[in-house]
C-alpha cells in the first residue's frame, strides 16, 4: 500500500501551502526521515520529511504548485509495488498561481474551520464566487451546517472587508503605465513580501500608533560591556565563549522594563487586552528580500550570555529562512535596530498583535554638558511606537524610561 | 375557456385522434361498456365502436404483444393498463420487445405504441395498485415515459405521444383523474421531452413529476409568505430528460429540490441530482441536493400510513425552508 | 421431356399444385439453410463469430414446407433458431452473414445477431431471443391485418419448449377470440434446451393445447415438406377465410445441440442416429426424383449451387463495414435528439 505524502499544517493560520521545492523526483528512491520537499509559508521555507522508506511516485503538486493542507501531493510506494493512477489526488493542486489577495488575505485571518485540521466545507457556488473575488474559501467563516460555507458567507466576508487586499489594490498595470516600458524590472512578489505587505498595511491603517523618543547616554553600558567581553573565558577552539552586543543589552532591558511595567506588556484583542506575563521579545532580522522577527522567549530571566547565543542562532536560521513558526510568532514587544546603517533616528510599524516596538538607533560620540563641562560621550536614540488602543502616552513613557534606566545603569539588570 | 377534468382531457384526446387517424385503436381491460376502471374512457365504446375500444381478456403480457405486433403491422395501439401495478405482468414485452425491436432490428422498423398506467397512492388501493413504477420503465433505453400533471398537459401530451413512432409510456396519477383545469377544445401537442415551469422563483428549483407539481405549488405558495421564493419545474417527461431547463433554472436559484412518489432511492430525483451534480450548475450550487420521494416501504393500506408513505405539502414545506434557511 | 408429366396421378397434393421450378426451388432453400447453418457454425469455431448461435440443421422441412404457403406480404414471427425460417420467407444469405459477423450491411446493421435476424422487407417481424416472445406479437400483428381488412396472416414460429409459457395461452385465447388470421407453427423438436417434452408437458402433443382455445390443432411430420407444406396451407386457407387461427405441431428434432455451448448430455447417440437418419433433405431430394420431378444431376447442381451461394455469402460479410462505436445509440429512438 503507498503511503500518501501529505502538505502538513506547519503554521497556525495556514490553510494551503505552496511548495517552493522537490529534493527528489518521481522515481527516486527516498528514505524515512530525509528532506523530500520545502513548503514556502508566509514566513518561511518549511521542510517536510519523506514519511516512508520506498520510491517517490505520482507527484500531483509540482514546485510552485500550492495545496490544501493535509491534500496529498505525492505517493511513496514500496519497491516493486504497482503504482496506480493519482485521480483522487489531482484536486490536491489549488493553484499554481496563487492570486496575491488569496494569499494575502489568507494570511491574517484563522479560520475556526481549519482548526481541526479538516478542509473548510463549502458549497460549490461558495467555492466560485471566492474564486472570483480572489479570496481563500479558508479565510471565510462559515455560517452552515457544520460550519459550511455558503455564497452569503463569501459575500458578507467580501462586503466586511473592502481593503481586506489591500497589496494588490494597485493592480500592476496602472502602476507600471505611470513608468517608460522598459524602464524596469517587474520583481514577482512571494509569500513573504505579501505578508509583509499586508500586514504593515493592515497595522498602519487600523492600529492608532504614538511615539515617545528617548536618548540614552551609553558611557556606562560600554564599559560594562567590554569588561564582561574580556572576562569570556576561552572555549576548546580558542576563542571567547561570549561576545556581547550592545542589542544584547537592549533585549534584556526591553524584557525587563516590560516587567517592571505590565500595563505595557499587552496585546489589544479586540473586546480584550490581554496581559502578558513574561516578556518576548521580538527582534527584526534582515533578510535578502524582506525581515524576519524572531522571539527571544522569556528574555526577562535569561542571562545576556543565553540571549546572545540564542540571538546569533535565530538571526542564522532567518537568513536561511528555516525559522519555524513558532519561532517566530507570538512576541509581546520588538525591536528594530538600524544602528549599525548610522541611521540615528527613525520610527517603527508595530507588528500587530504586540503593541509596542522599539526603534534603536547608532550609537553617536557627542560632547553633553557634565556638571557645566563638556564631555564625550557615546549616545543613541530610541523611539518606541505603542498601540494605543493598549497602551497609553503614560504607560508608554513609564515603560520608556524604565529601559533607558537600565541601558544607562546596565548594573541594574542585576537588581 | 372551457375547463375539463384530466379524464375528459385523456378522453378527449382519445377520441381526437381516433378521429384523425383510423389506425389508432383503443385496447384494455374493462374499457368498454365499462367506461374503463377510472371512467377514463367512459362512452368511447358507443361513439367508436367494439372494433376501436377493445375489451380484452385479462392477459396484460398478451395485450403488450398484441400492442407490440399490431403496432409494427402499421397501427397504432393505445393501451390501458387498469393500474399501473401491472405493468410488471406484461415487462417481459414492454421491455424486451417494444423497447428494443426498433434498435435490434437496425433501425428498420417502429414500434408506434402507446400504453396508459393509471399510478399513484392516495385511493386505499394498497401495496399493489397504488405504486409508482414511472422510473422502472425510464430505465430502459428505448422507451419515453411522460407524466403530464394537468388537464391541459395531459390532451396534448397525449396526442404527441400518439403521434410519436417511438413506444411511450404515459403515467397517469389516479388522484389527478378528477383535476378540473381548462383545456383548448381543438387538438393541439405538447412536445415529449420539454419541461414546464410551472412556477418562477428566486430561492429554489424543485423539479416534480405528477401529483407532487401540484403539491410543491402547494408549498410554494405557503413558503412565499415567508418570503421563500419556489421555482416549481414540472418535468413532465422522464425519458428523455430536459436536463437543460433544470440546469438553466439552478444556476438562477443555486439550490435544488426533487419531488417524487416513486420509492426516493433509485427514483428520478436520483436521476436528476446525478445530471445537476455532472453539469455546468455544479459550480452554482450553494446547498446539498435534496431528493423528497417515497418512502422505502409497499405503499400500506391504512390511510394515515398511506399519506406517511409519500412526501406531503407540511413535510415538503419544512424541507424547502431548512434547504433556504441554510439548515440543511 | 417435361417433368410435370411424369409425376404420378396418387402423388400427395404437395407434388401436383406446385410447378417443377417451384418444388426444386424449396429444396434449393432448405440446402441454403444448412449450408448456411453449417458455414455459420465454420466460421463460429473459426471465431469469425462472436456470441452465440442457434443452429436448427435438421428441421429445415419445416421452415421451408410452412414459409412456401405464404406470401410477401404475409408476416411471421420467428425464434431464437430462427435462420431456416428467414431464407424460407425469402432472405439474402449474403445479408444474413454480414449480420452474423456483425457488419453494417447486415440485416440488422450489426446489432441484432443471429438471436434477432429478420428481413423486415419480406414480412419478416423478427427472431426472437425470448422463448414465446414471438406469440403475442404475431396476434398484434393478426389484428392490424384484420384492422386493414387485408387477406394476409400471420405465421407465428415456436417451439415446444414456448407452449409453457404464458405468453402461448394468453396469445391463442386472443387470436381466437377474436379469429384473427393466425398460423402458430410449433415446431417440436422434443426438447426445450436439455428437458423433454415428456418432462416438461402434461400432454403428449403441443397440438393438444389447441382445443383448449377453441382451434384446430393438427400434426404433421415435420421432416416431411410435403407433410408439413399440406396442413400449413390449409390453416392459411382457413386464416385467410376469416375463420381464425390453427395450431399446426411440426414434429421434428434438432440434430445439433441447443446451442453452441451445448454439451448433448441429455440424449443418446442412438436417438440422434435415429433422426439423423430421417434426414428432411435427402427425403425430399428422394421424392423429387421417385416422382420424376427432378434428376439427380438437377439436384447435384442444386446442392452445388447452393455451396456457392453461402460461400460468396460468407466472403461478402467478410468484407462488410465495421458498424462505428460513435453511432452505438443510433437507432433506439427513431428521432435522434430523443
Amino acid at each position: 500500500m503507498a503511503v500518501e505524502v501529505i502538505l502538513p499544517r506547519v503554521d497556525m493560520d495556514m490553510a494551503t501551502g505552496k511548495i517552493s521545492k522537490w529534493h527528489h523526483k518521481d522515481g527516486d528512491k527516498v528514505a524515512k526521515g530525509a528532506a523530500l520537499f520545502e513548503i514556502e509559508t508566509d514566513k518561511a521555507a518549511m521542510e517536510i520529511d519523506a514519511p516512508a522508506d520506498g520510491i517517490l511516485r505520482n507527484i500531483v503538486v509540482t514546485e510552485g504548485g500550492t495545496a490544501a493542507v493535509g491534500s496529498a501531493v505525492a505517493w511513496i510506494y514500496a519497491e516493486g509495488e504497482a503504482v496506480t493512477a493519482a485521480a483522487p489526488a489531482a484536486a490536491a493542486q489549488v493553484t499554481n498561481a496563487a492570486t496575491p489577495t488569496a494569499a494575502a488575505t489568507a494570511a491574517p485571518v484563522a479560520s475556526t474551520t481549519t482548526l481541526n485540521g479538516e478542509a473548510p466545507r463549502a458549497t460549490p457556488l461558495a467555492r466560485r464566487l471566492a474564486r472570483q473575488a480572489g479570496l481563500s474559501i479558508a479565510a471565510i467563516t462559515g455560517s452552515g451546517p457544520r460550519g459550511r460555507i455558503t455564497a452569503a458567507d463569501v459575500r458578507s466576508t467580501e462586503e466586511a472587508k473592502p481593503a481586506a487586499a489591500p497589496a494588490p489594490a494597485a493592480t500592476p498595470d496602472p502602476v507600471q503605465k505611470l513608468y517608460a516600458p522598459g524602464s524596469f524590472e517587474v520583481i514577482p512578489v512571494d509569500g513573504m513580501r505579501r505578508t509583509i505587505a499586508a500586514r504593515l498595511t493592515e497595522s498602519k491603517q487600523t492600529v492608532p500608533h504614538f511615539y515617545l523618543s528617548v536618548t540614552c547616554t551609553l558611557t556606562t553600558l560600554m564599559a560594562t560591556r567590554e569588561r564582561l567581553n574580556a572576562a569570556a573565558p576561552k572555549g576548546a577552539d580558542g576563542q571567547p565563549l561570549w561576545k556581547l552586543s550592545i542589542n544584547d543589552f537592549i533585549i534584556k532591558a526591553m524584557a525587563l522594563a516590560l516587567q517592571k511595567v505590565p500595563n505595557a506588556n499587552v496585546t489589544w484583542a479586540g473586546d480584550s487586552i490581554l496581559q502578558h506575563k513574561s516578556s518576548d521579545v521580538g527582534v527584526a532580522v534582515a533578510v535578502e528580500g524582506g525581515l524576519f522577527t524572531p522571539v527571544i522567549r522569556n528574555a526577562e530571566g535569561k542571562t545576556l550570555t543565553t540571549i546572545s547565543t540564542e540571538m546569533k542562532e535565530l538571526a542564522a536560521k532567518a537568513r536561511a529562512r528555516k525559522l519555524v513558526p513558532s519561532e517566530y510568532q507570538g512576541g509581546t514587544t520588538a525591536i528594530s535596530n538600524l544602528g549599525m546603517y548610522g541611521i540615528e533616528q527613525f520610527t517603527a510599524i508595530i507588528n500587530p498583535p504586540q503593541a509596542t516596538i522599539l526603534a534603536v538607533g547608532a550609537a553617536v560620540d557627542r560632547f553633553i554638558p557634565v556638571k557645566g563641562q563638556p564631555v564625550l560621550a557615546s549616545q543613541m536614540n530610541c523611539t518606541l511606537s505603542c498601540d494605543h488602543r493598549a497602551v497609553d502616552g503614560a504607560v508608554g513613557a513609564e515603560f520608556l524610561q524604565a529601559f533607558g534606566q537600565l541601558i544607562e545603569e546596565p548594573l541594574l539588570m542585576l537588581a | 375557456m372551457r375547463e375539463l377534468t384530466y379524464a375528459q382531457a385523456i378522453q378527449e384526446a382519445l377520441a381526437q385522434a381516433m378521429d384523425a387517424d383510423p389506425s389508432v385503436f383503443l385496447m384494455g381491460e374493462d374499457i368498454g361498456v365499462y367506461g374503463g376502471a377510472f371512467q377514463v374512457t367512459g362512452d368511447l365504446v358507443h361513439r367508436y365502436g367494439e372494433d376501436r375500444v377493445m375489451d380484452a381478456p385479462i392477459s396484460e403480457l398478451g395485450q403488450a404483444g398484441v400492442a407490440v405486433g399490431a403496432a409494427l403491422a402499421g397501427c397504432k395501439p393505445v393501451l390501458e393498463f387498469q393500474f399501473s401495478d401491472f405493468a410488471t405482468l406484461a415487462m417481459e414485452q414492454i421491455v424486451n420487445q417494444a423497447a428494443k425491436l426498433r434498435f435490434m432490428l437496425g433501425g428498420k422498423v417502429n414500434v408506434p405504441l402507446v400504453m396508459r398506467f393509471p399510478a399513484g397512492s392516495g385511493t386505499g388501493a394498497a401495496a399493489q395498485h397504488s405504486q409508482s413504477l414511472d422510473a422502472w420503465l425510464a430505465h430502459v433505453p428505448g422507451l419515453k415515459v411522460i407524466q403530464p400533471s394537468t388537464p391541459a398537459d395531459v390532451k396534448g401530451m397525449l396526442l404527441a405521444a400518439i403521434d410519436d413512432p417511438d413506444p411511450v409510456m404515459v403515467f397517469e396519477h389516479k388522484l389527478l383523474y378528477k383535476m378540473k383545469g381548462e383545456v383548448p377544445e381543438e387538438p393541439y401537442r405538447i412536445a415529449i421531452g420539454k419541461a414546464h415551469v410551472a412556477r418562477e422563483g428566486r430561492d429554489v428549483t424543485v423539479v416534480a413529476t405528477s401529483i407532487m407539481v401540484h403539491k410543491s405549488l402547494e408549498a410554494a405558495q405557503i413558503l412565499a409568505a415567508e418570503d421563500i421564493d419556489v421555482e416549481v419545474i414540472d418535468l413532465r417527461t422522464l425519458r428523455p430528460i430536459d436536463t437543460a431547463t433544470i440546469i438553466e433554472s439552478v444556476k438562477k436559484t443555486s439550490r435544488l429540490a426533487c419531488v417524487y412518489e416513486g420509492v426516493k432511492t433509485l427514483g428520478i430525483g436520483s436521476e436528476i441530482s446525478a445530471r445537476i451534480a455532472e453539469s455546468e450548475a455544479f459550480d452554482y450550487l450553494d446547498a446539498p441536493i435534496l431528493r423528497l420521494g417515497g418512502v422505502e416501504s409497499p405503499i400500506p393500506y391504512n390511510p394515515e400510513l398511506e399519506k406517511a408513505a409519500v412526501p406531503q405539502v407540511p413535510g415538503i414545506v419544512e424541507a424547502l425552508r431548512n434547504l433556504v434557511r441554510g439548515r440543511m | 421431356m417435361n417433368a410435370v408429366s411424369k409425376i404420378k396421378p396418387n402423388a400427395r397434393p404437395f407434388y401436383q399444385r406446385y410447378s417443377p421450378a417451384e418444388l426444386k426451388e424449396a429444396l434449393r432453400k432448405m440446402h441454403l439453410i444448412r449450408r448456411l447453418e453449417e458455414g455459420a457454425e465454420e466460421a463460429y469455431m473459426r471465431g469469425l463469430i462472436h456470441g452465440t448461435m442457434h443452429l436448427s440443421i435438421g428441421q429445415e422441412g419445416s421452415a421451408v414446407g410452412a414459409t412456401m404457403a405464404l406470401r410477401n406480404s404475409d408476416y411471421i414471427t420467428s425464434t431464437h433458431r430462427g435462420h431456416g425460417h428467414c431464407i424460407g420467407k425469402g432472405a439474402d444469405p449474403r445479408l444474413m452473414f454480414a449480420e452474423f459477423f456483425g457488419k453494417e450491411e447486415g440485416y440488422c446493421r450489426g446489432r441484432g445477431g443471429s438471436m434477432h435476424i429478420a428481413d423486415v422487407s419480406t414480412g419478416n417481424l423478427g427472431a426472437n431471443g425470448i422463448v414465446g416472445g414471438g406469440l403475442p406479437i404475431a396476434v398484434g400483428a393478426a389484428l392490424a391485418i384484420k384492422k386493414q381488412k387485408r387477406d394476409d396472416v400471420a405465421m407465428c414460429f415456436f417451439g415446444d419448449g414456448a407452449s409453457n409459457e404464458g405468453a402461448f395461452h394468453e396469445a391463442l385465447n386472443m387470436a381466437s377470440i377474436w379469429k384473427l388470421p393466425v398460423v402458430f407453427v410449433c415446431e417440436n423438436n422434443k426438447y426445450g434446451m436439455s428437458v423433454s417434452t415428456e418432462r416438461s408437458m402434461a400432454v403428449a402433443n403441443v397440438a393438444d393445447r389447441a382445443s383448449a382455445y377453441g382451434m384446430p390443432g393438427v400434426i404433421a411430420d415435420g421432416n416431411a415438406i410435403a407433410d408439413v407444406e399440406e396442413a400449413i396451407s390449409e390453416a392459411v386457407a382457413r386464416a385467410r377465410r376469416g375463420e381464425g387461427p390453427t395450431l399446426v405441431e411440426c414434429k421434428t428434432y434438432r440434430t445439433r445441440g441447443h446451442s453452441r455451448s451445448d454439451r448433448n448430455r441429455y440424449r443418446t447417440k442412438e436417438e440422434i442416429e435415429e433422426w439423423k437418419a430421417r434426414d428432411p433433405i435427402p427425403h425430399f431430394e428422394a421424392e423429387l426424383m421417385a416422382h420424376g420431378i427432378a434428376t439427380e444431376a438437377e439436384v447435384s447442381a442444386i446442392r452445388d449451387s447452393a455451396e456457392a451461394e453461402i460461400a460468396a455469402g460468407i466472403e461478402f460479410a467478410r468484407l462488410g463495414t465495421d458498424p462505428n462505436p460513435a453511432e452505438v445509440t443510433r437507432d433506439v429512438y427513431s428521432n435522434e435528439a430523443a
